[in-house]
């Protein structure tokens, strides 16, 4: 039997008429758009500062001697609930991680706006903020004011959570400020969270267990900037768009060449072989509790001792250096030859070829 | 759960990315080029897969310069053609739910992508096999169309769901293509550079490798079948570039620890039980006679295109497309032209809004040009 279809939806739309996932996936595409309507008009730097201009983790505004960063992020993820975490731990400790990231590792206070949608359950509520508050005793923070709307079902996909948070620091690290010379070194293993949350979303198992990375760091960073004031010149978290798009950033924004030796890079073997089998590269995965951090050469075994004396960043590696020879450009030796580092385009998706 | 990875796998790999044997090969490989005694030799591949390994293992900095080892038809999900994408587009703007392989969302259609028609609403679920299409099916009351792509090996795992009774509300939409056509069709294009093939081992590892010796027989070109590892892919060339210097056209199985002379012969059966094959267009390659798999009549059950009547003619009013009638891809994968030879390169054809095979895959000819400006001297 042969069924005939209604029409489809006439009045096609331009692909770049609308807003597609694409501009959500943390890269190029999200940036430009971002310059191109939101921060239009906003892109002037405040006096003596770090405003929307810079396209930063956060702003940072001069306060007598000492710099005011703030930072604001909004969290949707799915599942709520994952392996290694939820919702509400990504929520603190990605805006306290901007924050660190800024340099600002001790934060006064976060605010948190709850969106709900009709039918959430009250016990996932209560779960998700229970995790909250473990997180928020981790990074030494807490929740100073907020606010919850309700919506309709099917108005949003459960519950979107946005925190702010503002400290208070002596110096801000940007994530513009490499220097040829500087290495760069990554706090850990890379892809840990968007893997885990793939492997849940398409039901793949693995012979060994596997989390999210999700974790505040700033106390991480805190000893990393200790163990040589002022030898760091930029950090960034690799977040969505992952190490790839990351580093990008701080390239382009530098004026610099990096070159990432690949070989060094720490992969949790279950990433490896999941990202090997899904197609993706694991340079592209999002991580939620990593730092990228450049550093002066002759601080940079100073800085990885510190990072690896603290159990956050046990797996910290020198992944790579930085020089003058192509401004924004990421080069990854692969050990068997040298290719340029390609950012992202998109949702990293399954591929079959 | 569909599928338990073994981490163990990983270390088993990495006996063939080893550094050290690496630099071996390639200057086994410089040296057999050389002695081939003219420049440049040109050896195409005929799978994205080996060109997503030479991408992502930096190998191309490593070949010799007067070595050209060109992309050809590559990945099955660049060749699928603009109608094909079309009636998945049609079908999940008609409400459908399309459960498709990741990067079949980008591929341009007449009008939209299945990430465009996503944007405007239709329900696509990016899966990642055949099963999981089915598992999707049986977990709802939808009408589930599995826009399967992908060359003999994929298609297998689709026979395999269509042979195990998938539910009522489960259909197969293929575009999955068969690889032996498309290399007499390379061999046969006027101008044809191509000295040798590099044939993909997975996809052997279905067929078996003696199925191009009559390849061979017809066109005297040498035939390699290689794995995608990199000392796979770098043993491969030498032993292509040696059967060029040598005149010896023969087929040669560098992939032994995979593929056999004969192949899986009961994937095969399955293959074949389940799909014919039919003529019809590459995207920006050419008209393949026996190039495309679909399902045979007695499958009509499960096929998309007999289950539905696909209005596609609605997309072609919206926005007819003469863009593809300029695409250069098939002469750009034959090795006769440069992407800078292409008059849309860069302009109306670009990695947001790709035309043709090359642009549409992140391994593609054009693509690599367009990020990179060629190939870089890193």
């Amino acid at each position: 039997m042969s069924v005939t279809l209604k029409p489809g939806t006439s009045g096609l739309i331009g692909r770049d008429e609308i807003v597609t996932l694409k501009h959500g996936a943390g890269g190029r595409a999200m940036r430009t758009l971002i310059q191109e309507t939101l921060a239009a008009g906003f892109l002037d730097a405040p006096a003596s500062g770090i405003g929307l201009a810079a396209m930063d983790d956060g702003a940072a505004l001069k306060l007598g001697d000492r710099w005011l960063v703030v930072t604001t992020d909004s969290h949707v993820v799915h599942p709520v609930f994952f392996p290694g975490g939820d919702i509400g731990r990504l929520a603190i400790a990605g805006t306290v991680n901007d924050l660190a990231m800024m340099g600002a590792t001790e934060p006064a206070g976060l605010t948190c706006a709850v969106i709900l949608e009709e039918g959430f359950r009250r016990s996932d509520l209560e779960r998700i903020q229970r995790s909250m508050l473990d997180t928020c005793r981790e990074a030494g923070v807490t929740v100073i004011t907020g606010d919850t709307k309700v919506m309709g079902r099917g108005e949003l996909d459960g519950i979107v959570i946005n925190t702010t948070g503002v400290a208070l620091t002596d110096r801000v690290v940007p994530d513009s400020g490499l220097l040829p010379g500087d290495r760069i070194i990554v706090t850990g293993t890379i892809g840990d969270h968007g893997i885990a949350l793939m492997a849940r979303r398409h039901a793949i198992a693995f012979d060994a267990p596997l989390e999210s990375d999700v974790a505040p760091i700033n106390a991480l960073i805190r000893a990393a900037l200790a163990a040589a004031p002022g030898e760091v010149t930029a950090m960034k978290d690799p977040t969505r768009g992952g190490v790839a798009s990351a580093l990008h950033e701080m390239a382009e924004k530098s004026g610099v060449e990096i070159v990432i030796e690949e070989p060094a890079v720490p992969v949790h073997p279950v990433v490896r072989s999941a990202a090997e089998m899904l197609g993706l590269d694991p340079f592209h995965i999002a991580n939620e509790g990593k730092a990228l951090i450049g550093v002066r050469p002759a601080s940079a075994e100073r800085v990885l001792a510190a990072l690896r004396a603290h159990p956050r960043g046990s797996e910290a590696a020198i992944i790579g250096t930085v020089s003058d020879a192509h401004a924004g450009r990421v080069v990854l030796d692969t050990g068997l030859g040298r290719r340029l580092l390609a950012e992202p385009e998109g949702e990293p998706l399954p591929r079959i070829c | 759960m569909l599928e338990t990875l073994r981490t163990t796998e990983a270390a088993g790999q990495l006996r063939f990315r080893d550094p050290a044997k690496a630099k071996e090969l390639a200057q086994a490989l410089d040296k057999v080029t050389a002695d081939v005694g003219r420049a440049p030799v040109s050896v195409m591949h005929v799978c994205g897969s080996h060109e997503q390994s030479i991408a992502k293992f930096g190998l191309r900095s490593i070949l010799p310069k007067t070595l050209n080892v060109i992309m050809g038809p590559g990945c099955p999900v660049c060749v699928t053609d603009v109608p094909e994408v079309d009636e998945a587009v049609v079908l999940a703007q008609d409400g459908l739910r399309i459960a498709t392989y990741g990067d079949m969302l980008k591929v341009p259609g007449t009008a939209l992508s299945l990430a465009d028609a996503q944007s405007h609403g239709a329900h696509i679920d990016v899966v990642y096999s055949a099963a999981e299409a089915v598992e999707l099916a049986r977990d709802t009351t939808d009408e589930v169309v599995f826009f399967a792509s992908g060359f003999e090996t994929t298609a297998v795992a689709t026979a395999a769901v269509v042979l195990a009774e998938p539910p009522a509300n489960f259909s197969v939409l293929s575009a999955h293509k068969y690889i032996p056509p498309v290399m007499e069709i390379v061999a046969e294009m006027p101008g044809t550079k191509v000295e040798g093939f590099l044939a993909a081992g997975h996809a052997a590892t279905i067929t078996g490798s003696a199925i191009f010796d009559r390849f061979v027989d017809r066109h005297h070109i040498p035939v390699v079948v290689a794995g995608f590892e990199p000392l796979d892919i770098l043993a491969g060339l030498v032993k292509l570039v040696e059967l060029v210097r040598d005149g010896t056209p023969r087929v040669e199985n560098m992939y032994p620890r995979c593929v056999t002379p004969l192949g899986n012969r009961n994937a095969q059966q399955q293959l074949w039980r389940v799909f014919r094959t039919v003529g019809g267009m590459w995207r920006g390659i050419a008209h393949v006679p026996n190039g495309n798999l679909r399902l045979r009549d007695e499958f009509a059950r499960v096929d998309t295109r007999k289950k539905f009547r696909i209005d596609v003619k609605r997309l072609w009013n919206n926005a007819p497309s003469t863009l593809t009638q300029l695409c250069m891809c098939g002469d750009i994968m034959a090795g006769i032209a440069s992407p800078s030879h292409c008059s849309l390169f860069g302009k109306e054809c670009t990695p947001d809004n790709p035309v043709g095979a090359c642009m549409v895959s992140s391994e593609g000819t054009c693509r690599i040009w367009h990020q990179y400006g060629g190939h870089p001297d890193l």
